[in-house]
């Protein structure tokens, strides 16, 4: 038997759905379970207080990954069978900055949103409403976007594929990345939490 | 009303959504998502209200090609299951609470004004990068594309960018 079960199983389309249900309310309810519900939880990365959403985000891409390359391995999920985002850099560029500007000044992003208004907080149902406006709005205006939206064009180009090394050393580096980070990000918390303290506390003697 | 049960481990957390997303690659063949299934749901919106035009428009036409319709399809009810688990996990977590997160140095009407601003340009933002958090930097990410990773380095500098000149709202 080989992945992905949907054809190689001909599961009918209505199974298919079912199944896009069923795993939407694992990830839904992993993300309440990280803390993903609320703005301050997710904002507070940005001020070196709580790395909290990098550790969820890191660990998780390097679980799925390994996991994903291993199934590649043994033969059981050829990475080609998956649906291979494809590279468009400058559009994929510009709109994660955007959507980092978007995350803090909104609080979410589009999935931890859909978390937060299930959970009751009506800040992220401004944010959904937002999601709405702007995705419309990109719709609307896209004669004069589509020419940008198509540019820098690469196709579904993987990285070891664009540096020219093997996937299991791209992995290994991308590993070691993923724990190098997590090692400086809880230093900075623990000097950040330290600089608050003495700024709580001016005037202890010492 | 008892006690909230507390957030998990970020590392446990982080392994249980990374064999989410690897259980939607296994099942499927594709990853998880969000800002797809609101582009779905305006895309027949437009649709609703002027078929023509939503049909030759080259952002959303291709989502009506198909006999099963824009929203019939497997990011939309991906979705619905991410609505679905949030509420369930938050309720036997007691942490279903009609509030407004904000700092201690705003309001919470400015918190909305903010909240809104930030949805409209995520909301672009998406769909200029074809996709989100979800479907760019971790279904992306775990595949190793590479476009995906110039995406999560993008988003993480432009929240880092920001941080200093809005964080009244934070903290």
């Amino acid at each position: 038997m080989q992945a992905p079960l949907a054809s190689t199983l001909q599961w009918t389309h209505g199974m298919q759905m079912e199944m896009a249900v069923l795993v939407g309310i694992g990830f839904g309810f992993v993300l309440e379970r990280a803390g993903f519900g609320r703005a301050d939880n997710l904002a507070s990365i940005f001020y070196g207080r709580d790395f909290r959403v990098m550790r969820v985000m890191f660990t998780a891409i390097v679980t799925a990954m390994i996991g994903v390359y291993f199934l590649d391995l043994i033969g059981f999920m050829p990475i080609g069978d998956i649906g291979l985002l494809p590279t468009y850099w400058l559009p994929q560029l510009i709109g994660g900055l955007m959507l980092g500007a978007g995350f803090i000044i909104g609080g979410y992003c589009p999935g931890t949103s859909l978390v937060a208004v299930a959970s009751g907080k009506i800040d992220a149902i401004f944010f959904v409403g937002g999601i709405f406006i702007g995705s419309s709005a990109f719709t609307l205006a896209y004669p004069s976007l589509e020419k940008f939206h198509e540019s820098t064009s690469m196709g579904r180009v993987l990285m070891h594929e664009w540096m020219g090394i093997p996937s299991g050393v791209m992995v290994l580096l991308v590993a070691l990345f993923a724990v190098g980070s997590l090692t400086a990000v809880t230093k900075i918390e623990a000097m950040v939490r330290k600089s608050l303290e003495s700024k709580q506390l001016p005037e202890v003697s010492s | 009303m008892s006690k909230q049960r507390e957030f998990w481990n970020p590392y446990a957390a982080g392994v249980a959504l990374g064999l989410v997303l690897l259980a939607s690659f296994v099942l499927t063949g594709q990853g998880l998502g969000a800002s797809g299934a609101v582009t779905r749901v305006q895309a027949s919106l437009w649709h609703a209200l002027d078929p023509t035009w939503a049909t030759e428009n080259a952002n959303i036409g291709k989502f009506f090609l198909s006999d099963t319709g824009a929203l019939n399809t497997w990011i939309v009810f991906l979705v619905v299951g991410v609505a679905l688990g949030g509420l369930l996990g938050a309720l036997s977590a007691k942490r279903v609470k009609f509030e407004t997160i904000h700092g201690p140095r705003i309001g919470r009407d400015m918190r909305w004004v903010f909240a809104l601003i930030g949805g409209i340009i995520s909301g672009i933002a998406a769909q200029v990068a074809r996709g989100c958090t979800s479907g760019q930097a971790l279904t992306g990410g775990a595949q190793l594309a590479l476009g995906s990773w110039i995406f999560m380095f993008a988003v993480f500098g432009g929240a880092y960018g920001l941080a200093y000149f809005v964080r009244k709202q934070w903290i």
